[in-house]
């Protein structure tokens, strides 16, 4: 059987999620029966492939970089899941949206210093004035909930999606 | 002059890229390392009850959440101005050690490994661990087996693995279960058995980098790390010990509340993370390197049985100063061995299963330190407060970013000597990524933003046209 084309990107979030991918610990092993995992920082991919089956993203849409990244993995992929609150909700990212960025940036970097006061501006990616879900940005097709989804949900839904299944969910997951 | 852009670094934590410029000879004249997100916690937590704040800087990072809510909590007892019942100290150094573990071994079995396994010029498409999984099986398994043993641990104690809440201002929320201790305990010999294994090859195949352990970062710095009194690695408590380039100590048992009179921060024009310096030389020349090189270099010993053997053979092999940043990986599977032995240690306290957990108070005092070992290094949480307990300004500064200037140098070193910009190669550019995975810089962390490294190498002509291009993004 041809094995399914897997792919994992990190928009704006703690990584937590993709820790949480990897405490299915050893069923790590049966799903690299099933997929290759063609891109995602566990991985040393060239470029995010054509004709990805399923994408997991964690994270919020938070700058310039991460709107076109998810745009670009969005046209690539038929089956894309938003995993975890930041992803689901923009959650924790999402707590700068009431702070205006230039106003942010300032404390950090201008206040927030004793040599060199000056907002980084050279080969960084500017700032969007939200941080917002990913559905603000593109259509998802499955979201899983969770700060961080527990690893047995995570297990459960590829090895339902893998098998060609759509999740249900039901009560496997919550907010938090 | 010509440019080239490393647009993603893979295999490490966080949102990065590197340019590298070239001289009309093709080679490399100058590199800059842009981390490339930025999530602005220290301004809105403005306002925020203190008590709210190791949950919600936990989410800095998920990767060793334990540490920001290590180091929180203890900020947060600061501005309580308590001291925690001794057995929640114990607690929450157990719960330490567990984080160390399984993020020691996700640094060298998850994310190395398939460099120093597979092979730096290795086909990029396999390079990963489950690469590894297929050719190495054992030790990916080892791998997985030690990370999942640190987050049974984390899980046993705080009842989840990543983000728990059972770390609290004051001490923590619950006591040990002695069904918990008991499992652990009983998993302790099986996970030393792989550290000692993993040394022992590692030990085996280092004869096989001679040329990346003589250019990855292998130039003088500053070192900086936490010591007990008598001079020894901790983790949990201690104090800064800084040592210059040559091992003499100039600076010793600095507690948390004076951190600012020798830690400055500048911002960099190219980076959304802070470069912080030795305060007494000044910016940029105070380099100073954290994290397992940073420890193992200032420490006089570990202080528990197995590893301080291989802390000895350690230095006998490479030198009172151990000063490559490749060792970055021999001296991490060290800090795992002591991990286990300490959490052996500590468990095997009676008081670890007492009752009293936690201190109640409420603000007694307007500012408040908390400073840890993360496993990436020295991490520090500073808050003020009003009279209320709403937090009114807070700094952090976390692991990676000590290592911002020394990283940026290793670069640096790296690109100079293996990249040939006449023609590119994917191993030339893995190699510049792969000096900085051996610091395991946790970028999420360090910008309290995230994300991944891909690599997107661009060799422009002096007209800015691309002439060859090499992409992992």
């Amino acid at each position: 059987m041809k094995k399914a084309k897997l792919a994992t990107l990190w928009l704006d979030g703690c990584s937590g999620c993709h820790m949480s991918i990897l405490d299915i610990d050893e069923a790590i092993a049966a799903v690299a029966q099933k997929a290759d995992i063609v891109y995602g920082p566990l991985v040393d991919a060239q470029e995010f492939p054509e004709d990805v089956d399923v994408t997991i993203v964690e994270g919020a849409v938070s700058n310039q970089d991460d709107y076109e990244k998810i745009k670009f993995v969005r046209e690539r992929t038929r089956l894309l899941v938003a995993l975890g609150d930041c992803a689901v909700t923009s959650n924790v990212p999402a707590m700068r949206n009431s702070i205006p960025v230039k106003k942010l940036l300032e404390r950090i970097y201008v206040q927030g210093v004793d040599e060199k006061p000056r907002i980084p501006t050279d080969g960084v990616p500017t700032l969007l004035k939200r941080a917002v879900p990913l559905q603000e940005v593109v259509k998802v097709d499955l979201f899983v909930p969770g700060c961080p989804p527990p690893a047995s949900a995570i297990g459960y839904v590829l090895g339902e999606l893998l098998d060609g299944r759509m999740p249900d969910l039901g009560t496997k997951v919550k907010f938090g | 002059m010509k440019k080239i852009t490393i647009d993603a670094v893979t295999r490490i934590e966080g949102h990065a890229k590197i340019s590298i410029r070239l001289d009309d000879s093709g080679q490399v004249a100058s590199t800059q390392l842009h981390i490339t997100q930025v999530r602005g916690f220290e301004k809105f937590t403005e306002g925020r009850p203190y008590y709210e704040m190791p949950s919600i800087t936990a989410r800095i990072c998920g990767i060793c959440p334990v540490s920001h809510l290590l180091a929180s909590s203890k900020a947060c007892d600061a501005i309580m101005s308590v001291r925690i019942p001794e057995t929640a100290a114990l607690l929450r150094e157990v719960l330490h050690c567990g984080q160390f573990v399984q993020s020691h071994a996700l640094s060298f079995f998850h994310l190395s490994s398939p460099d120093l396994l597979l092979g730096f010029d290795s086909d990029p498409a396999r390079r990963n661990v489950l690469g590894v999984l297929e050719k190495f099986p054992d030790i990916a398994r080892d791998g997985i087996a030690l990370r999942k043993f640190g987050q049974q641990v984390i899980e046993g104690l705080a009842k989840e693995r990543i983000h728990p809440s059972w770390t609290v201002p004051g001490g923590v929320n619950a006591p040990l279960d002695p069904a918990v201790r008991d499992k652990i305990l009983a998993g302790l010999p099986d996970a030393k058995a792989i550290v000692r294994r993993t040394l022992k090859f590692f030990k085996g195949v280092l004869d096989q980098f001679k040329e990346e352990i003589d250019h990855f970062g292998n130039a003088p710095s500053m070192y900086a790390g936490l010591v007990d009194a008598a001079g020894k690695l901790q983790l949990y408590d201690g104090g800064i010990r800084f040592k210059d380039a040559e091992g003499k100590i100039v600076a010793d048992h600095i507690p948390a509340s004076d951190y600012q009179k020798f830690i400055g921060e500048a911002s960099l024009s190219n980076s959304y993370l802070k470069a912080p310096y030795y305060k007494p030389i000044g910016f940029p020349d105070g380099v100073y390197r954290v994290g397992p090189l940073g420890r193992l270099n200032v420490a006089k010993s570990c202080g528990t049985p197995q590893a301080d053997v291989e802390f000895t053979e350690y230095h006998q092999r490479l030198g009172k100063i151990v000063p490559s940043s490749f060792h970055f990986h021999y001296a991490r599977l060290i800090e795992a061995l002591y991990g286990l032995e300490r959490m052996e240690a500590l468990l095997n306290d009676p008081a670890v299963l007492g009752k009293k957990i936690r201190a109640h108070a409420g603000v007694n005092c307007l500012d408040g330190v908390g400073m840890i070992e993360a496993p990436r290094g020295i991490l520090i949480h500073h808050y003020k407060v009003n009279e209320e307990g709403a937090i009114t300004w807070a700094n952090l500064i976390v692991a990676t970013g000590h290592n911002n200037l020394a990283i940026n140098r290793s670069i640096e070193q790296v690109a100079r000597h293996f990249i040939n910009g006449k023609h590119l190669q994917e191993g030339m550019l893995n190699r510049v990524s792969a000096i900085v995975r051996a610091y395991d810089p946790c970028f999420s962390c360090s910008t309290h933003a995230s994300g991944q490294v891909a690599l997107h190498i661009q060799l422009l002509g002096p007209e800015g046209a691309v002439l060859d291009e090499l992409r992992s993004e």
